[in-house]
């Protein structure tokens, strides 16, 4: 179940989005998420629509992947569909089943909120399956930069996230060793009613959490070594470069609302 | 207990876009009282076969016989207790999963999962802390005061607590000293012998493998290329030295000595006190003849 | 010669305040001269880690003192030292600081505030010394063992250290990545004269060095060439040592009473002499 999910996922690769600044792609992706409650017809949703698979198209990312993986989101989507279908009763009736009726604006309401929710869904993975954890991370730090003259600890809160993510797969590997370990002492995670269930994460948590405080330590120490005092003085080797392509697709995002301002109703 | 894998293979991930073949076709049967060693590089699919002798895996293709269980490709399999009972396996660095308050109870934690009553439990316990070369007192204490040698010990009595007829070992002596390696792999071929358990010791160390096993499997990247007994899979240098795997120090060092004396020995020898034997024979001989 | 490091009777207790407190380092006295490869060996517990733990200033010893570059080490010269010296631990994955090769070799650079051009040749530079330059971009979990420590060689490198500490670097590795690593750091002692201190229980690692320091029970039990050092024998295996394949071998050949001249370290020596002594007559 969990290993189907792509959302949150990273999947490398050199397309156009690919290319993107993580800057340019998260600030794109955050005026997105404003620009998209503009819409509010037919023509204006239909942009949306299509400006968001030109994207998925620019990504290379096959949309099929994306569908397959975002299934349980799917799930979600339909749910609120129906609920709009259901509970909206304005306008002519389209559909009649016995007591069930579906009427005109509750269908416009379901589709226009299920593309709302469709394309959000779509940007923000778009984002996250283009852009390397560590670019993003990249990206927040220099976005957030300017809060620093408010006394907010940008940098640490980067390099926090960033060993964060560097050490989430080798965590979970080593989950999945101590899983295996007790299991094969008779732990059984999977059955049984739900105290015994509770009772049987000690044994992996327990020895989880050790382990988790044993690497922190050992990496204090490495990171002590290797001459770490925090931000001050330091030098940055990710530099972050900005081209054409993050303006062009900036650009391209103020003609899209520009578009959507001149048809919404 | 023997261990039957045919035709197994197995993909991580499986119809997923991360979907990953680890093992292909693999066929291996271990009879009852074996000891077996398999050998590979890192990524040849050694941790993954190992999975599979207790039902922490299921084939993708293939079945895997446990005893008289069967675990098959696409069939569910339910209450795996039985077999994960009768196949104890020490995991590498097996100290990641103590837990417990004291060592006791966490070598009980083992054979009470499979209904052993506490009694029963704590006598075993007293028992194997002997037996891993430990003293009774380390019984009450954590098992995170103590050294990471010591905490190795307690994890090895935590999985023979359980009493199994099969032991899977995977690189049981990774990171300890000298000593500590010599003591536990003694420890494991003499329970080995006296018990007359099925003995799987997964390795990167011809070294072992030599010392110890009565059959050695060869893997690489995915697939069982070569198995055979000591002797056999040493005789074929030209195999292992194809999947980049060296001989054992001692074999190649007896055909060093071999080229020496331009004739060679009546065996290959798999310990130092052999080698030092036969070559001592072989100059004897030499000297009579003349 | 140029004295490096020198340790001059230090002692060092984690409980000092127990009455019945035992010390983890008693009275050690060595140093290290440029050039050099020294090997600190012992069983685990003979207080080799805290020796480490000392030179890095993650501790201070209560008595005795700790020369760096003939500096007394103390807090205030502390990052100034930390600087010269080049640290390799155990575990590859708990000092892989990075997301990517290029910017775990990069973390120390970064620190030292070294401008962005320079970090990048000198990134380059460092990680192909250990010949790990065409993994740039890969991610930690996607490399091995070996080549984890290579690139925590390259971290070290690439801040021109005048010392590189290689503390049991290699023991959590496969026979494959051990062979790697100490390949690595040989041709690096060819090509650039590093001076190396290496803390190992693995005896044919400490053959390579020039000077062999045996540890026992936190005490310096003996310090000398490594065929000096061996020499010692059984001593060894007592405090949980094993001999080199070669002396072992020796010994057991002379058991079986096969003529030999004398004592070996090496498998060359060996069959060299087991050659004069019974057929080159």
């Amino acid at each position: 179940m969990m290993e189907k999910m792509i959302f949150g996922r990273y999947i490398p690769g050199d397309s156009f989005v690919h290319r993107l600044d993580p800057r340019s792609k998260l600030v794109f992706v955050f005026a997105f998420i404003l620009v998209v409650f503009l819409a509010n017809n037919i023509v204006t949703y239909a942009f949306l629509l299509a400006f968001t698979l030109l994207v998925i198209l620019m990504s290379r990312i096959r949309l099929y992947f994306l569908i397959n993986g975002l299934k349980p989101v799917m799930i979600l989507l339909v749910f609120t569909f129906l609920i709009h279908i259901l509970f909206t009763r304005e306008g002519d009736i389209v559909f009649e089943l016995g007591f069930f009726k579906v009427y005109e604006e509750g269908l416009r309401q379901g589709i226009f909120i299920s593309i709302r929710f469709l394309v959000l869904v779509f940007m923000t993975s778009i984002l996250t399956l283009t852009t390397s954890p560590i670019s993003i991370t990249d990206g927040i730090e220099v976005l957030l930069n300017p809060l620093k003259k408010v006394k907010m600890p940008v940098h640490e809160l980067a390099l926090m996230m960033s060993i964060a993510l560097r050490f989430i797969p080798t965590l979970m590997d080593e989950t999945d060793k101590i899983m295996k370990a007790q299991m094969a002492r008779g732990s059984d995670l999977s059955a049984g009613p739900i105290k015994e269930r509770v009772k049987a994460v000690v044994p992996l948590l327990v020895p989880l959490f050790v382990s988790a405080f044993k690497r922190a330590e050992d990496l204090a120490t490495a990171m002590e070594v290797r001459g770490y005092r925090g931000g001050e003085g330091r030098t940055r080797y990710r530099q972050l470069k900005w081209d054409w392509r993050d303006t062009i697709s900036l650009v391209a995002l103020v003609v899209m609302t520009a578009l959507l301002v001149f048809y919404r109703n | 207990m023997g261990i039957k894998l045919q035709q197994v293979s197995y993909a991580y991930s499986m119809g997923t876009p991360f979907e990953k073949y680890a093992l292909f076709d693999v066929d291996l049967t271990i009879p009852h009282g074996t000891y077996q060693a398999i050998i590979g590089h890192t990524g040849s699919g050694k941790s993954t076969i190992l999975q599979h002798f207790n039902g922490l895996l299921k084939p993708s293709k293939g079945q895997v016989h446990i005893g008289d269980r069967v675990i098959a490709a696409g069939k569910k399999a339910k209450e795996l207790k039985p077999v994960r009972q009768k196949v104890g396996i020490v995991f590498q660095f097996p100290e990641h999963q103590l837990f417990e308050e004291t060592v006791l109870k966490d070598i009980m934690f083992g054979p009470m999962n499979f209904g052993v009553s506490e009694q029963e439990a704590e006598q075993r316990a007293r028992e194997l802390i002997h037996l891993v070369g430990l003293p009774e007192d380390t019984l009450n204490k954590s098992p995170f005061d103590l050294s990471g040698g010591q905490m190795r010990r307690v994890a090895i009595a935590g999985v023979l607590a359980m009493d199994p007829e099969v032991i899977v070992l995977d690189e049981p002596t990774a990171g300890l000293d000298p000593r500590g390696q010599k003591e536990i792999m003694d420890m494991f071929h003499a329970l080995h012998k006296e018990r007359g358990l099925t003995t799987i010791l997964v390795t990167h160390s011809m070294e072992d493998a030599a010392r110890y096993a009565d059959k050695i499997a060869i893997m690489h990247e995915g697939r069982c290329v070569l198995n055979g007994t000591p002797l056999e899979v040493f005789a074929d240098a030209e195999t292992l030295e194809k999947y980049r795997l060296e001989l054992p120090h001692i074999v190649r060092f007896q055909r060093k000595i071999e080229k020496l004396m331009n004739k060679s020995l009546s065996k290959i020898c798999l310990t130092e006190e052999e080698l030092a034997a036969e070559v001592a024979q072989a100059l004897r001989e030499g000297r009579d003849a003349q | 010669m140029t004295e490096i490091l020198s340790f001059n009777q230090v002692s060092f207790s984690y409980t000092p305040d127990s009455p019945e407190h035992r010390k983890a380092v008693q009275n050690v006295s060595f140093s290290i001269n440029e050039g050099e490869w020294i090997a600190i060996v012992g069983h685990n517990g003979s207080g080799k880690s805290t020796m480490v733990k000392l030179v890095s200033g993650l501790l201070f010893p209560q008595e005795g003192e700790i020369r760096v570059m003939r500096n007394v080490l103390t807090e205030e010269n502390l990052w100034e030292t930390r600087s010269n010296i080049g640290m390799v631990f155990q575990n590859p994955d708990n000092q892989f600081v990075g997301a990517t090769v290029q910017d775990d070799v990069a973390f120390a650079l970064e620190n030292s505030g070294v401008p962005y051009k320079e970090m990048v040749e000198r990134v380059h530079a460092s990680l192909a010394q250990v010949k790990m330059d065409k993994f740039l971009n890969h991610e930690p979990h996607h490399l091995s063992g070996g080549q984890k420590q290579r690139v925590a060689i390259a971290g070290a490198l690439a801040m021109r250290p005048k010392l590189l500490i290689l503390d049991e670097a290699t023991s959590m590795l496969d026979p494959q990545g051990r062979e790697e690593v100490l390949k690595t750091v040989r041709a690096l002692r060819e090509e650039t004269g590093l001076t190396v201190l290496s803390i190992t229980h693995d005896v044919e690692e400490a053959l390579f060095a020039d000077r062999v320091l045996f540890m026992n029970d936190g005490k310096k039990y003996a310090e000398g060439t490594p065929s000096e050092i061996f020499a010692l024998g059984d001593k060894l295996v007592e405090f949980g040592l094993e001999l080199p394949f070669a002396m072992r071998m020796t010994k057991l050949f002379q058991e079986n009473g096969v003529l030999l001249a004398g004592q070996h370290m090496t498998e060359e020596e060996l069959v060299n002499d087991l050659w004069a002594s019974n057929f080159n007559k």
